[in-house]
């Protein structure tokens, strides 16, 4: 049994330890807004946050996530700036096939609470593990900017 | 082999229709006599199963006043489920914030066809679904005047209630919702439609996605996330070669493997590939990575078949052997030869396109469940019905026993159109009592087992007078066909190809010859966004830039001169007897639309503008799905040579808009696929088998290479003219637009396709 803290609240979960912690969420705890898109950490779909950092989830073994803090996109809301991006998400009409958004918006996220007015530069970069096969790029750049201004960061 | 293929109308949902009766009708065709009786129909009514303009089907009023509007076509990130059901509510005049969505399962013979593909689900549903509104509304309206006792004359329905005008009365759908429900649906003829100037959301661009809140929180299903009590998840084990199968394997170690509970084998599949599973092993377990690892362990022999030498370098020369020798003539105007001889002077290029996969980003996966002689499928399919009969076929059930549940699409592209991996799903249920089985495909299976775009060599050759203007004009295209997953032998274009792009070329040049030499398929080629456009568009987008080069002429002015004067062109003029499925009356190639696209698109972009050293701005128009676009893009080449995109405008008119922001949107994710496509796209084959395995080898685009900006400009269309399409039509002149940009930056002219690292210094 591995014990793991997801989006506040604490979880068990008896699977082997090499299993992924995507699919521990997926099928394991039916949290499927976290979504498989390469499994090879190329694509960013899976991503989600531990201890407050990007990770790719389909790569990371549940036997290293003991006790650290999980957030999914389940769980990203409960606080401004998850909360300021979805609803920018929803504003600024990024998603087409929404399918990579959960992962966009988790690595966004991630930008945001480091670097509240990023430069396009440093959009590109956090965002660069991130694949929309839509092409919603320069909606995405506009959310996340939005995003940025409402919490106060614009630039 | 020079049998004409009778395709002529025969698209892809003809031969859908002809799968669900059990046979193919292509290649052979109908008898001439059966085929001369047939009256030619055109847009939906071309359509297997046609359209439904029956309000009780799409549209139901609770008591509360909810509306719930039934969407019947896939979505897949092109805002269909926002598009349609807003269609039906302007009619209604029902308030959108009480309206809700409910997606139709596969049923064409209730809601009409649910083929998602072809840029086709608003101009072929525009106007049914404004009659299921507007005769919902009407029923509203006599219930109303019941039970006021009042001549309907002086009813009106108003956002969400009806308003009696004498008295100002008012009573509210909720509760007119059973009074309604038991009118007569009044006779198609009788309905008022409405004027477009009263229209409350089409062409207005201003709601919100109805999926957009659940994508963004995590909670949208898409057909990957099926769960279902009991459910076993499975990965299958493909053949690496088309048309391989499996020689022998052993399950012994993938049967040791935690959490796998069953080793299951897939029948082959030989080719035709139909859309059928290629066979394999699958394994299935109790969660997806069991059943990953699991495949990893099993043991297995293939026998790889006739495809084992399928080699993508040796193909590309054969392809170009093709296209320097005459191919079938496929139309011919005037005399090229001669007028070529005759000619000033005379150019030749040739273009290269390889195979492109689509990599959704949501991989194929289904799940069925079987039960009590009935079969339930869930999953990301754009066309449900086809899944449903295919299903049915392998299962030797009746479709009418078998349910297909569409979730939404993590992108489709075309890939979604084949259903081989519910078959997949089916088979695997089968094989476990009727337990719920979902089949999910890695990255690795989509690249490696796909429904390729095709392969395609492109020669062109021009003869000019004194100007410089094309006097002659010769284009050979060679790609295998799509017809060849249902026919081996095939390898001329099918006319739905040729009519992409090659032959309906509206351009005033009078000496044209179009060929099609013929070629072999060596995997299962299918149908990808905007499909034989993209080759097509390229090299004739290239080549015109070429010409206007070599004459000194301003690149827009002479693609301007080309096309020639505004006229309607019917395209049977052109010999395509194809036009989209389109009749070629209601669709004609309108060279002053396509005229008005470039001209649009110029001014916009400010072409002609002074740009820093290393930039370039290039231009490429292009008409396809009976919609005309056109494209400026802006490209950097710093002195190493890597590309970067500042600005791309892009004009289109699709005619008349049902919601604005999802053109732009299309517009804006074709013009990052046309990039992607452009600058990285490959899949090629070594040995039979794909060589690329995830997005480390076959790359997308990523948001520091899409174009930072991206301005689309709509055309305004009239709403009593017939509508165009929107997914597809954006990609074609992407591609020759970046390249012609690439040369006006460079000099450096791009003829193969992926440009990769062509510019590195």
């Amino acid at each position: 049994m591995i014990q793991l803290e997801i989006n506040g609240k604490r979880q068990s979960v008896d699977v082997p330890g090499e299993t992924p912690l995507l699919w521990t969420l997926r099928d394991e705890l039916g949290l499927i807004g976290t979504k498989f898109g390469c499994g090879m950490a190329l694509c960013g779909a899976c991503t989600v946050h531990v201890d407050g950092q990007p990770v790719r989830s389909c790569l990371a073994p549940i036997s290293t996530m003991a006790n650290k803090k999980i957030v999914t996109i389940e769980g990203v809301g409960t606080d401004a700036v998850g909360k300021a991006l979805q609803a920018a998400w929803v504003d600024v009409g990024v998603p087409q096939c929404g399918y990579c958004q959960a992962g966009q918006i988790m690595s966004a996220a991630a930008l945001l609470k480091r670097t509240p007015k990023p430069t396009d530069a440093q959009i590109d970069e956090a965002m660069s593990g991130n694949i929309c096969r839509c092409g919603t790029y320069t909606r995405i750049r506009a959310a996340i900017k939005q995003a940025a201004a409402k919490q106060g960061g614009t630039r | 082999m020079n049998a004409p293929l009778i395709l002529a109308n025969v698209s892809r949902r003809r031969i859908l229709q002809g799968i669900s009766l059990g046979g193919l009708v292509l290649a052979v065709g109908y008898p001439p006599t059966a085929r001369a009786q047939e009256a030619k129909k055109y847009g939906a009514d071309g359509m297997p199963n046609g359209w439904v303009d029956n309000p009780l089907a799409f549209v139901s009023i609770a008591e509360d006043g909810t509306v719930t509007i039934v969407c019947h076509r896939s979505e897949m990130g092109q805002g269909v489920r926002t598009g349609m059901p807003m269609i039906v509510a302007d009619e209604l005049e029902a308030d959108w914030r009480r309206v809700r969505v409910a997606q139709a399962p596969g049923d064409e013979k209730r809601f009409g066809n649910q083929d998602t593909d072809g840029s086709r689900s608003s101009r072929h549903f525009f106007e049914p679904m404004r009659r299921c509104g507007a005769a919902a509304r009407t029923m509203l309206e006599a219930a109303a005047a019941e039970r006021w006792k009042v001549p309907v004359s002086e009813v009106e329905a108003k956002n969400h209630e009806v308003v009696h005008r004498p008295t100002g009365r008012r009573l509210g759908y909720g509760s007119l919702a059973k009074a309604a429900a038991g009118q007569r649906v009044p006779a198609r003829e009788t309905l008022r439609l409405k004027d477009p100037k009263q229209f409350r959301y089409i062409g207005k661009g201003q709601l919100k996605l109805v999926d957009g809140r659940d994508i963004a929180n995590g909670k949208a299903q898409y057909g990957i996330d099926t769960r279902l009590p009991g459910m076993l998840y499975a990965v299958v084990a493909r053949p690496p070669v088309y048309g391989g199968k499996v020689a022998s394997f052993d399950p012994a170690e993938a049967l040791k493997v935690p959490g796998v509970e069953r080793v299951v084998q897939i029948e082959d599949s030989p080719p035709p590939a139909h859309f059928n599973p290629v066979g394999g092993v699958a394994v299935v377990a109790r969660n997806t990575w069991a059943a990953m690892q699991g495949r990893r362990a099993l043991k297995i022999t293939w026998d790889d078949g006739s495809n084992a030498g399928y080699d993508s370098a040796a193909f590309k020369a054969t392809l170009e052997e093709s296209a320097r020798k005459p191919g079938k003539v496929v139309r011919n105007d005037g005399d090229f030869t001669a007028a070529a001889a005759s000619a000033a002077r005379r150019h030749e290029a040739e273009y290269y396109i390889p195979h492109l996969a689509h990599a959704t980003m949501e991989p194929p996966a289904a799940t069925v469940r079987m039960a009590n002689g009935k079969c339930e499928v869930w999953g990301c399919f754009q066309s449900p019905q086809a899944a449903r009969d295919l299903v049915a076929k392998r299962l030797g059930m009746s479709a009418d026993d078998v349910t297909v549940h569409v979730t939404l699409l993590g992108g489709g592209f075309g890939r979604k159109s084949k259903p081989d991996y519910a078959i997949e799903a089916a088979v695997l249920s089968k094989a476990t009592d009727g337990k719920p089985v979902k089949v999910t495909w890695t990255r690795e299976d989509d690249l490696h087992h796909g429904y390729y775009h095709t392969v395609s060599v492109e020669h062109l050759e021009a003869g000019v007078d004194g100007q410089g203007k094309p006097v002659a004009w010769l284009h050979r295209s060679v790609a295998p066909t799509i017809i060849s997953i249902f026919n081996p032998a095939a390898q001329n274009e099918a006319p739905f190809e040729l009519g992409m792009g090659v032959i309906n070329v509206p351009f005033a040049i009078p000496n044209v010859r179009i060929e099609n030499p013929e070629a072999p398929a060596h995997t299962r080629i299918g149908w990808f966004r905007s499909v034989s456009n993209i080759p097509h568009a390229f090299a004739v987008q290239s080549f015109v830039a070429e010409l206007a080069a070599a004459a000194r002429r301003d690149q827009k002015d002479f693609l301007l001169e080309v096309i020639g004067p505004s006229r309607q062109v019917s395209p049977e003029t052109l010999a395509d007897t194809w036009n989209h499925g389109e009749s070629p009356e209601r669709y004609p190639v309108d060279t002053g639309r396509l005229r008005r696209v470039v001209e649009t698109v110029a001014r916009e972009a400010g072409w002609g503008r002074t740009v820093p050293k290393g930039h370039g701005l290039g231009i490429a128009a292009h008409y396809s799905f009976v919609s005309y676009i056109a494209a400026v893009v802006e490209v950097a080449v710093d002195d190493k040579g890597v590309v970067t995109i500042p600005r791309v405008d892009m004009a289109v008119d699709c005619g008349a808009t049902v919601n604005p922001d999802r053109v732009r949107s299309q517009m804006e994710g074709a013009c990052v696929m046309g990039v992607g496509l452009a600058m990285l796209g490959e899949i090629s084959f070594k040995n039979g088998r794909v060589e690329q395995n995830n997005f480390d080898s076959y790359q997308v685009t990523r948001m520091a290479q899409a174009p930072r900006q991206i301005r689309v400009h709509i055309i305004p269309g009239d709403y009593a003219k017939p509508l165009g399409g929107v997914g597809e039509p954006g990609v074609p002149p992407i591609p020759p637009a970046l390249c012609n940009a690439i040369f006006a930056a460079t000099g450096k002219r791009i003829r193969r396709l992926p440009i990769r690292d062509q510019l590195a210094v």
